[in-house]
């Protein structure tokens, strides 16, 4: 399958892509970098001195901004402390969690540079390095950090939880399930509950998952307030799946009263509010999202969907374009999938979109990239391109009314 | 689905449980596609054939978390607080990145700051311009910004040269990387400008102008009986002069091709010496006349000398080898366009002159002796390296 620029394997292997590879795609992206350079504004000299340019931590007492800021100074002091290091990435982590910042996952993985390549990788640093490389899609080496972590320390419940999570996204529910059981046992609670539910409702038993889910939820005596936001966001999305929209609106809104600006919740509930037709309900809820990629293309998506096209619908596309731009010169391949659906709804080029989305699904197999995948295949004409998703649909046994409907429509 | 079965958990995973971070995690683990902005640079270069400018984009949120921005900890980051900490931001900027040709360091100036609003964010815009351009057209960049404190960062380099871009990224990985204009020169500097500077040099350069007047000016002369009588005939004078500008030429160019080629380079200060000493001694020789009829071997002789000079000039337009043929024949060229538009001018002033009573007298002898006494000044600025003629 022919990619735009750089094959598949190169974007897989991130790390093992060389410079050279890099200058001699290098002239392809020049006109795309003008683009880019060109879709930021020109630079200015603020008139007002007062004028706030960059706001560094969402509330100005965040008690954990500061306590970051603390750990990065003892850190700097001592770059070579392993405890310190890896206090510092796991609050970078939990950061990146909070903020929808990936930033905090580079300085994370800088914080554990001198253990990071290390054959004898301390098992801490080998989770931490695991979540790392999941977060930023590398699930590949991911999974190697996480069965070596395993391996080392059965009892690690993190990496137990981490690896479930990288095989739900990768589509391999029966070992994402096979994880869940020492999890369960290692971490009894609404945690482990939930990572199994999570698999259930992706594999065919979304009914008991949505059950269990709903039950656990209706305790009130489940204390972390994030341990609900993450248990509320897969109820919420499971239950779109079954058609639930109701449901999966209030377990949206349930998640967003307890962690306002919680990204991934307010893709998900965008989303659904964009599959029922209210954009403008979608563009209002994400009228503050645009630092977040995801949330950017949401508002755009939702912006060309009303009358009139607001202002700035054209700003917004263009700084989508110009950061994919970035994105591949930087050597990422996290942004397929918001990269293929740009193409196939904004762009209006299915063929690339679907090219796109092919890639993303060797890469990744949530429900979100199966349904990308059968659009752009739909819209692209290109029925053959669908096979691998309808397969595994088969296979998984995947509840998905959106899916459904889909699937019909390619039907001769 | 598995029934989580209660036994006791064991103490390290309470404590995961107990913090946060088990659940941000959780919830990490099934949002990876939240956002990916993640530390970028953006460094533009423009090389041009006189100077290298840099302009530098660093996300502020990284030059808070580099050197601190937020003075008063308030979270936000503000224009005046920017401008405090500018020294700051400054040094940092400088200490990690470093342009160097051929490992000497070309040396960056801070110019100005200003800030640009990027899709993710607010930047510094930093502004340098270095202290000379890379010569060779070849130069190495060694970028150091961020990697320490973050593994993702990466720098987009954008270089532009004439209507040329390249692009190269930098990685922890891969921070020093290094740059050719050199194919892509031609589109930088056309030949025609090459025809130019060689027009140019030649009319602002008053040694050669005045070298050339004093081999022109006895030319509608000739000198009997120790003075000088005019030519009858116009065709034998314009012979003359076509011979000494040939002469001239085709020692010039010999010079300059030897001195571009890098065959011959004497220093750049004895060769300007020694074109000053070939004007005084040109002109002395109309005063009291040593060569006379073969003239045109002054000519060539000191056309060697002229040649060194011009390969000076060239050398400073900042031409790699690969377009030195180009280069060297189109300013070559120039230089023969401009002494040509010299003679044209001088030629028929002269003819139509030459039988007045004051042309030999006033100017020739006048206008040697003028010749003689300012190029003088200029063998001995030269010899002594200081400056008080104002050309």
């Amino acid at each position: 399958m022919p990619a735009p620029c750089s094959s598949l394997m190169n974007r897989a292997s991130q790390a093992e892509r060389s410079l050279s590879q890099l200058v001699r795609t290098a002239a392809t992206w020049v006109a795309l970098l003008g683009v880019s350079f060109c879709a930021k504004a020109t630079p200015l000299r603020p008139g007002n001195g007062n004028e706030v340019l960059e706001r560094v931590r969402s509330a100005p007492l965040d008690a954990s901004a500061r306590e970051l800021r603390m750990a990065r100074q003892r850190l700097s002091a001592e770059p070579n402390n392993l405890e310190l290091a890896i206090r510092f990435a796991r609050l970078a982590i939990e950061r990146n969690s909070v903020e929808g910042d990936p930033r905090y996952l580079g300085r994370a993985q800088a914080a554990l540079s001198p253990w990071w390549d290390r054959e004898d990788i301390p098992s801490r640093v080998l989770v931490l390095r695991g979540m790392i490389r999941q977060a930023q899609h590398d699930f590949k080496h991911a999974l190697a950090d996480l069965d070596l972590a395993v391996e080392r320390d059965p009892t690690d419940a993190q990496a137990w939880l981490t690896k479930s999570a990288v095989l739900a996204v990768t589509g391999d529910y029966e070992k994402a399930r096979q994880a869940c059981i020492p999890l369960a046992q290692l971490a009894p609670g609404l945690i482990s509950l939930a990572a199994a539910a999570n698999v259930s409702c992706l594999n065919g038993d979304a009914e008991r998952g949505c059950a269990v889910l709903r039950t656990a939820l209706s305790n009130p005596a489940q204390p972390d307030s994030r341990e609900r936001v993450w248990a509320f966001t897969i109820l919420g999305e499971a239950s779109r799946r079954l058609g639930r929209e109701p449901e999966a609106e209030a377990c949206f809104k349930r998640v967003l009263e307890l962690a306002p600006r919680d990204v991934y919740a307010l893709g998900a509930y965008a989303d659904l509010l964009l599959d029922q037709g209210r954009a403008r309900d979608a563009a209002r809820l994400l009228s503050d999202g645009e630092r977040a990629d995801a949330l950017l293309l949401r508002l755009a998506l939702a912006e060309s969907l009303l009358r009139p096209i607001p202002s700035n619908f054209a700003m917004h596309t263009n700084n989508l374009a110009a950061r994919f731009q970035e994105g591949h010169l930087r050597g990422d391949f996290v942004h397929l999938r918001e990269e293929a659906q740009f193409e196939l709804s904004l762009a209006k080029r299915p063929a690339a979109a679907l090219r796109l989305a092919q890639e993303n699904w060797v890469i990744q197999r949530e429900p979100a990239d199966a349904r990308l995948l059968l659009e752009c295949a739909r819209q692209a004409h290109d029925k053959q391109a669908a096979a691998p998703v309808l397969e595994f649909m088969r296979r998984t046994h995947i509840q998905d009314e959106q899916l459904n409907r889909l699937t019909e429509s390619l039907e001769p | 689905m598995n029934t989580p079965q209660q036994k006791p958990v064991p103490s390290r995973v309470r404590q995961w449980l107990g913090s946060a971070l088990f659940t941000a995690c959780l919830v990490a683990s099934i949002t990876p596609a939240d956002a990916h902005n993640q530390s970028t640079a953006f460094l533009t270069i423009h090389a041009e054939t006189r100077r290298l400018d840099v302009e530098w984009h660093i996300a502020l949120r990284d030059l808070e978390d580099a050197i601190g921005l937020d003075t008063d900890d308030d979270g936000l980051i503000t224009w005046n607080e920017l401008c405090s900490r500018r020294d700051a931001v400054c040094a940092y900027a400088l200490s990690r990145l470093h342009v160097k040709e051929h490992s000497i360091p070309l040396v960056l100036h801070f110019n100005d700051m200003l800030v640009d609003h990027h899709a993710d964010g607010a930047y510094a815009v930093l502004r340098f311009q270095a202290d000379r351009p890379p010569v060779a057209g070849t130069f190495s960049l060694d970028y150091g910004a961020l990697f320490d404190i973050d593994s993702k960062h990466r720098a987009l380099l954008r270089l532009d040269h004439g209507d040329k871009t390249q692009v190269a990224v930098f990685t922890p990985e891969h921070p020093d990387q290094e740059f050719e204009l050199g194919d892509n020169h031609s589109q930088v500097v056309p030949f025609t400008s090459f025809v130019r500077e060689g027009i140019w040099h030649i009319w602002t350069g008053y040694d050669h102008i005045l070298f050339l007047l004093a081999l022109l000016l006895p030319g509608v002369l000739r000198f009997e009986r120790n003075r000088w009588e005019p030519v009858t005939a116009a065709r034998p004078a314009l012979f003359h002069v076509v011979r000494i500008v040939t002469a001239f030429t085709v020692a010039h160019t010999i010079t300059l091709s030897l001195a571009s080629l890098g065959v011959l380079h004497p220093p750049a200060r004895w060769i300007e010496a020694a074109i000053a000493a070939s004007v005084v001694l040109a002109a002395v020789n109309n005063l009291r006349p040593v060569v006379r009829e073969s003239s045109w071997v002054v000519a060539f002789a000191f056309g060697l000398v002229h040649g060194f000079g011009f390969a000076n000039a060239l050398r400073a337009l900042e031409l790699q080898t690969g377009q030195l043929a180009l280069s060297l024949f189109g300013f070559n060229l120039g230089v023969e366009v401009g002494q040509l538009a010299i003679v044209a001018v001088f030629m028929p002033l002269a003819l139509s002159l030459r039988r007045l009573l004051f042309y030999p007298k006033v100017v020739l002898e006048f206008g040697s002796a003028c010749i003689a006494l300012i190029a003088s000044g200029w063998l001995a600025e030269r010899l002594l390296d200081v400056k008080w003629l104002p050309f």
